[in-house]
């Protein structure tokens, strides 16, 4: 059913609210009242000098007709049926819903967002339980002083005969262990505090890969102060920058990735890379070969590429030749693991197979709203390490939203998730360990 | 003289509590902190039940628990195991290596005592 189709229902709405008659208002705009009952429900479209003549006799303007409810209400509506099938919501009717009931279907839409939002959250924290050591040391050391506490109180409240000794030895214990625990609930708090709202896709603090991606976040991914003609040296830009310097270990992380963008914006200096992808669209291959660069080092400059004060739209991820994820700048629907591996068939992996050999496939991550992402993937030799030594590779993934790519009608979709933990494809041939979402969403 | 539970765990005042209410009803119980030792100290004088905490210094219960149903002396020795990890996954692998019971902490002095009680009368 078109989307126009709506006003129908407004149309009615508002004249069944004005108490007139279908008759009445038919006359008083020179049709039929058939034709306007099929006006009314949806069946013939409706707009010019007939819209304007209706609303008038409404009393409304004719845009609160015919813009009706937003196609994205419906949109949403849709997406919260798709996703809960079980309810078996009358989905053809969803146009009715939301002309007739403005402010439920606001309601729904407004829950089904916020469990989209929590479903995320939940995905988040569980994926960081389950692989973040410090989030799994605090938890552990907060549940043993609880579960202290918990013996302890128990056996000075049940035991009414204690001996003195032990009552003053336990209310000692008590004493000690609710400190404890207000230490590392304060250290816990502290902790999760540090990370972003995303839960951990694109910025979570704690380890020198995220602290260094959750600063890179703060500037939408580009570092101005390396670009260009008059770009500062690694060394000196670093000096200045406390958080990357506050640990060893990112500030050797930090610099590496620094020295790496500061040459890769030597190679492709940010100007006339905007310019190339204005003019010839986001096409890595033409592009590396109109700046003579490999096509990794594009694809990373394509990443961090900033538009109108925001990131880049497009998303990058890299892994070394463990298949380990070095690199990772989520985008909106393509969501990436906080910790642990990333989708066995995600093209990075099979570019992975074939080095040197870049891939472009179209995929569809998992999720409740159906989305389309052409990817481009190729593996590349990442360091020289000298004769008879393991060669070591490196592959790079960009990643392209379906609105802002060219996506070949004859490709193929591939269906991926992010990792299987957060993965609601059950019955995926490459799951390596059950998904939390089985049960819970 | 009752019967011999010796307690595997790092946190002395929980160890202190079990200590408590195993004592008072009756149970002898030794204590040992350290995972890298657990197993000679089971070895050393093999009780009637260990009490196995997970995440131990140095080595992990998981670990001790294998060694120990390796082990002609001591693979039906009652073993209850404690973790503040209650994941199917850590469930699992207590089954398979052997547990005879797992207890998620924070649990109740009650439920380990029922717990200690049956185990040690097998």
């Amino acid at each position: 059913m078109p989307k126009s189709g709506l006003t129908g229902s407004r149309i009615r709405e508002k004249r069944i609210s004005n108490g007139m008659r279908q008759v009445k208002l038919a006359q008083k705009v020179g049709i039929s009242p058939a034709y306007l009952n099929l006006i009314e429900h949806n069946r013939r479209r409706i707009g010019g000098k007939l819209l304007v003549d209706l609303s008038r006799e409404l009393g409304v303007e004719p845009s609160a007709l015919s813009e009706g409810a937003e196609a994205a209400l419906l949109e949403v509506l849709s997406d919260a049926s798709a996703g809960m099938p079980a309810a078996k919501a009358e989905t053809p009717r969803v146009e009715e819903l939301a002309g007739r009931f403005p402010g439920w279907s606001a309601l729904i839409a407004a829950q089904y967002r916020r469990s989209m939002s929590l479903e995320r959250v939940v995905e988040a924290l569980g994926d960081r339980l389950t692989h973040d050591p410090q989030l799994a040391d605090s938890m552990h050391e907060v549940l043993s002083v609880v579960t202290a506490i918990h013996s302890t109180s128990a056996i000075l409240a049940e035991d009414g005969d204690l001996d003195p000794e032990w009552r003053t030895r336990f209310h000692r214990n008590l004493y000690e262990d609710s400190q404890r625990l207000a230490q590392s609930a304060q250290s816990l708090v502290a902790y999760l505090a540090a990370n972003d709202d995303d839960g951990g896709a694109n910025a979570p603090a704690g380890l020198p890969q995220e602290e260094l991606v959750g600063w890179l976040g703060a500037r939408n991914f580009h570092v101005s102060e390396l670009e260009g003609p008059n770009a500062v040296s690694v060394d000196a830009f670093l000096a200045r920058q406390d958080q990357l310097t506050s640990a060893a270990t990112t500030a050797s992380f930090a610099k590496t990735y620094l020295e790496r963008y500061r040459n890769d914006a030597r190679q492709v200096a940010q100007n006339p890379l905007a310019r190339a992808m204005k003019k010839e669209g986001v096409n890595p291959l033409a592009l590396a070969q109109g700046f003579g660069c490999d096509l990794a080092t594009i694809m990373r400059r394509i990443a961090c590429q900033p538009e109108e004060n925001a990131s880049s739209p497009f998303g990058l991820v890299v892994c070394d030749g463990s298949g380990a994820l070095t690199f990772k700048k989520a985008i909106e629907g393509f969501n990436l693991p906080g910790y642990g591996a990333g989708c066995p068939l995600w093209p990075l992996y099979q570019a992975m197979l074939r080095p040197m050999s870049p891939i472009r496939a179209v995929v569809e991550p998992s999720g409740h709203r159906a989305r389309r992402y052409l990817t481009y993937a190729v593996s590349q030799p990442s360091i020289m390490t000298g004769f008879d030594m393991p060669q070591l590779f490196e592959t790079t993934m960009l990643i392209l939203p379906d609105d802002r790519a060219d996506i070949p009608p004859d490709l193929p979709v591939l269906p991926v998730g992010a990792s299987c933990r957060t993965c609601p494809r059950i019955d995926c041939d490459a799951r390596r360990e059950p998904s939390i979402l089985t049960n819970g969403f | 003289m009752g019967k011999r539970v010796l307690l595997i765990e790092d946190e002395p005042n929980i160890i202190e509590a079990i200590r408590f209410i195993l004592s008072r009803d009756g149970f002898a119980v030794d204590t040992h902190s350290d995972g890298s030792t657990a197993l000679q100290a089971v070895q050393a004088k093999v009780p009637d039940l260990v009490i196995l905490d997970v995440m131990l210094p140095n080595r992990s219960g998981f670990d001790i628990l294998r060694d120990l149903r390796a082990q002609a002396e001591t693979e039906n020795l009652p073993v209850l195991m404690l973790t503040a990890r209650g994941q199917k996954k850590d469930r699992e692998m207590a089954e398979r290596f052997g547990a005879s019971r797992f207890m998620t902490k924070p649990f109740s002095n009650s439920e380990v005592l029922k717990s200690v009680r049956e185990l040690a009368s097998l």
